[in-house]
This record gives structure tokens, C-alpha cells and sequence, in this order.
């Protein structure tokens, strides 16, 4: 019944400093039962972030934590990585983080294929500093940045990350909240990048301007917005025009991992 | 069925109501920013409160 999340947090963080509503707790509450699932030795894994409200989910994990500077989150958990090969490396931080300042380290963690889990949470917004437009603001949605709706088409994140080399790409929506943990041990159990996208609401600086009158209608949104892929693939064009696939987009495993792949460079250098 | 019990923590709850709208059962209720728990005889013990709050604010306990 009730779960132990407390085990997993720092004595004295709660309650923490999300919103009323805010998505990221819930998405925290899944990644906690995630790594419990997988039995993950905290002292051996890495929770790595860069800068934002989602970016600031490892401070309140009882782990080995990195609140690194905005965008980078990807690269210093490559460092980690490859430094020591046999920890558990987990990014986790928003859309605005890592897509728009982040893009960069973002596609290349993908393209290295490198073993870690990235949780991405998009909100699409930039919350923390006041719902500037990120990279994931629908076209025509309301920022502070665009008060008359956005004219920027959108990142498709999962679309981004397998067409960038990600070897696992899976979404789910902070609606769902059984399918956050059970698609982050995917990802953790598989060998190379896995990155879970996680829909998320921000009542605070997107919600409310974007004719959410409240966390419930956004939460509601996600819930109705999520099509599982089996279903769509029944679906017409038009039935799936505004939705979100959810589950496993992606998986291959063929592809070589990126410290496997780096090991070998080792032992050809130590003429072996 | 029932035998539930609902512990409310009440310095974590931030008022989001997110647990009242999505309980199958009307278990819960608000009173202004916290969530009180009128009808606990109700609970099917379908977790959904537990899951969906962000604030680690409501246990669902099994007795
Ligand atoms: C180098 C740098 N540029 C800009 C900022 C300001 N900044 C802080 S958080 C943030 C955006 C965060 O958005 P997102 O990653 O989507 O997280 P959210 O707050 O929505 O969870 C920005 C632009 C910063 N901290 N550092
Ligand atoms: S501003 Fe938005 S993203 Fe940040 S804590 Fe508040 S609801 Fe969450
Ligand atoms: S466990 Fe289910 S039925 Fe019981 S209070 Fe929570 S949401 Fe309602
Ligand atoms: S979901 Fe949690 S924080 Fe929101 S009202 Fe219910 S108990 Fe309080
Ligand atoms: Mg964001």
C-alpha cells in the first residue's frame, strides 16, 4: 500500500518548492519507484541535472547528485560516465534546458549512444523564469515572450532524440503516472541512451495563460491528449491530429553503447 | 472492501486538488487549501490520490 518515498528523499527537503500542482513532483514520485524497481545501490548512481524548475528535482534525492549549469546536464553526465563506467547515470531537467540551451549536448549524448536514462520533463515553457517560450511551446500558444501566440513550429523531443541516435525513446504524461516508473526501468535497464519524455503541466506560467483555468484542466488535457502507439496505429490522420504517442517509440539494440565502444579503444592503445 | 486509511500530511499539501478530481470515489474533499477526507469508508484503495499528488502529501494506508 502507501509507498516509502521518504527513504529516498534528504531528511528535512519536503515539502519541496514546485507550485500547487506542478507536474515535476509527480514525475519524481515515478523516477523514486523506478530506481526502487531496478534496485539501484544509491551510492552508485549518478541523478545529474543543468538549471530549472524540473532541474531541480536530484537536490531533494538521496543519491549521488549533480546540479550542473543550464543546458549541460547531458555533458557533465557523459564525464561521469565515462570517468566510472559501472555507475547507474540518470539526467533528468525540462524542455527549455534540454532543447533550446541544451540542444546541443542533448543530440550528442544521443548520437554516442552513451548508457544513461535521460527524464526529460516538457512543460513547454520555460517555468522557472516566468513562461518565456521554449522550444516545445506549441505554435500559436501564449508565452511572455509571445503575447500574441507563438509562430515557432515545435521540437518533436522523441522525434529529435531517435533521429539523433537514441537506442530507447519512450513518452508518457504526468496523467499516467504508472507509466512514468515503468518506462524509466525500461530505460534504465537498457544498454545506451534511453530518453523518456515525460508531458508535464505547468499550471503557474503556461496553464494560465493558455486558457487552462486550472491544474485540473491541464491534467486533463494530458490524460485525453495521450494515444498509446498500439492504438494509433488504427487511428486515422485526423483522429490523431493534436494528440501525443505514448509508450515505447523507439528501441533498438543493436547498436554498440558508447563506453563499450571506448573500452575497446583502451586495450588497442595498451597494444592489447 | 474498505478499511482504508488516508493520511493527509498536512505540511505538504499545497491545495492543488488534483487528488479530490481524480478519486474515482468522492473520498475526498476540499476545505479552502487542504484536502480532508470525509468519506473514507468509500476508498476502493485504487492508489490514484497517492500516484497523482506532487507533494508527497497523501498515503493511502491498508487497514
Ligand atoms: C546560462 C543561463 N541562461 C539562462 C538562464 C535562465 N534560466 C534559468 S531556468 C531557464 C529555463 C528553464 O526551463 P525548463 O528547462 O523548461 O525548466 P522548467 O522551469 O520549465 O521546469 C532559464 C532560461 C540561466 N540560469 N543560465
Ligand atoms: S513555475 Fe511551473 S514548472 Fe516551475 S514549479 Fe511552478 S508550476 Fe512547476
Ligand atoms: S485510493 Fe482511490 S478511492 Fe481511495 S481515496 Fe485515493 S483515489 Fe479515492
Ligand atoms: S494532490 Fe496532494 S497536494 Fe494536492 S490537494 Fe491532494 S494531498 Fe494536497
Ligand atoms: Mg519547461
Amino acid at each position: 500500500m502507501a509507498y516509502d518515498y521518504e527513504k529516498s528523499i534528504r531528511p528535512g527537503k519536503l515539502p519541496h518548492i514546485w507550485c500547487p500542482g506542478c507536474g515535476h513532483g509527480i514525475v519524481m514520485k515515478g523516477l523514486i519507484r523506478a530506481m526502487d524497481t531496478c534496485g539501484l545501490d544509491r551510492k552508485n548512481t549518478a541523478v545529474v541535472s543543468g538549471i530549472g524548475c524540473a532541474s531541480r528535482l536530484p537536490g531533494y534525492l538521496d543519491a549521488c547528485t549533480l546540479h550542473t549549469a543550464h543546458g549541460r546536464a547531458a555533458a557533465f553526465a557523459t564525464g561521469v560516465k565515462m570517468a566510472k563506467p559501472e555507475m547507474n547515470v540518470i539526467c533528468c531537467g525540462g524542455d527549455g534546458d534540454g532543447t533550446a540551451i541544451g540542444g546541443n549536448h542533448f543530440i550528442h549524448a544521443c548520437r554516442r549512444n552513451i548508457d544513461m536514462t535521460y527524464v526529460l520533463m516538457n512543460n513547454f515553457i520555460y517555468g522557472m523564469t516566468g513562461g518565456q517560450f521554449s522550444p516545445c511551446t506549441p505554435t500559436g500558444a501564449k508565452a511572455s515572450t509571445t503575447p500574441y501566440g507563438n509562430p515557432d513550429p515545435i521540437f518533436d523531443i522523441s522525434k529529435l532524440a531517435i533521429g539523433a541516435g537514441a537506442t530507447f525513446v519512450a513518452r508518457t504524461t504526468a496523467a499516467h503516472p504508472r507509466e512514468i516508473d515503468k518506462l524509466i526501468v525500461q530505460g534504465i535497464q537498457h544498454k545506451g541512451m534511453a530518453i523518456i519524455e515525460v508531458l508535464d503541466d505547468c499550471p503557474t506560467t503556461y496553464g494560465r495563460r493558455n486558457k487552462f483555468r486550472s491544474v485540473i484542466d491541464m491534467m486533463k488535457y494530458l490524460k485525453a491528449s495521450a494515444v498509446p502507439v498500439k492504438a494509433a496505429s488504427k487511428m486515422t490522420a485526423e483522429q490523431l491530429e493534436g494528440k501525443f504517442l505514448t509508450g515505447v517509440l523507439f528501441h533498438d539494440t543493436d547498436k554498440p553503447e558508447y563506453c563499450a565502444q571506448y573500452a575497446d579503444i583502451i586495450k588497442k592503445a595498451q597494444g592489447a | 472492501m474498505s478499511g482504508a486509511r488516508l493520511e493527509i500530511i498536512e505540511r505538504n499539501c499545497k491545495g492543488c486538488s488534483i487528488c479530490v478530481e481524480f478519486c474515482p470515489k468522492n473520498v475526498l474533499e476540499m476545505d479552502v487549501f487542504l484536502v480532508t477526507v470525509p468519506r473514507p469508508e468509500d476508498c476502493i484503495k485504487c492508489m490514484q490520490c497517492e500516484l497523482l499528488c506532487p507533494d508527497f502529501a497523501i498515503k493511502v494506508h491498508d487497514e
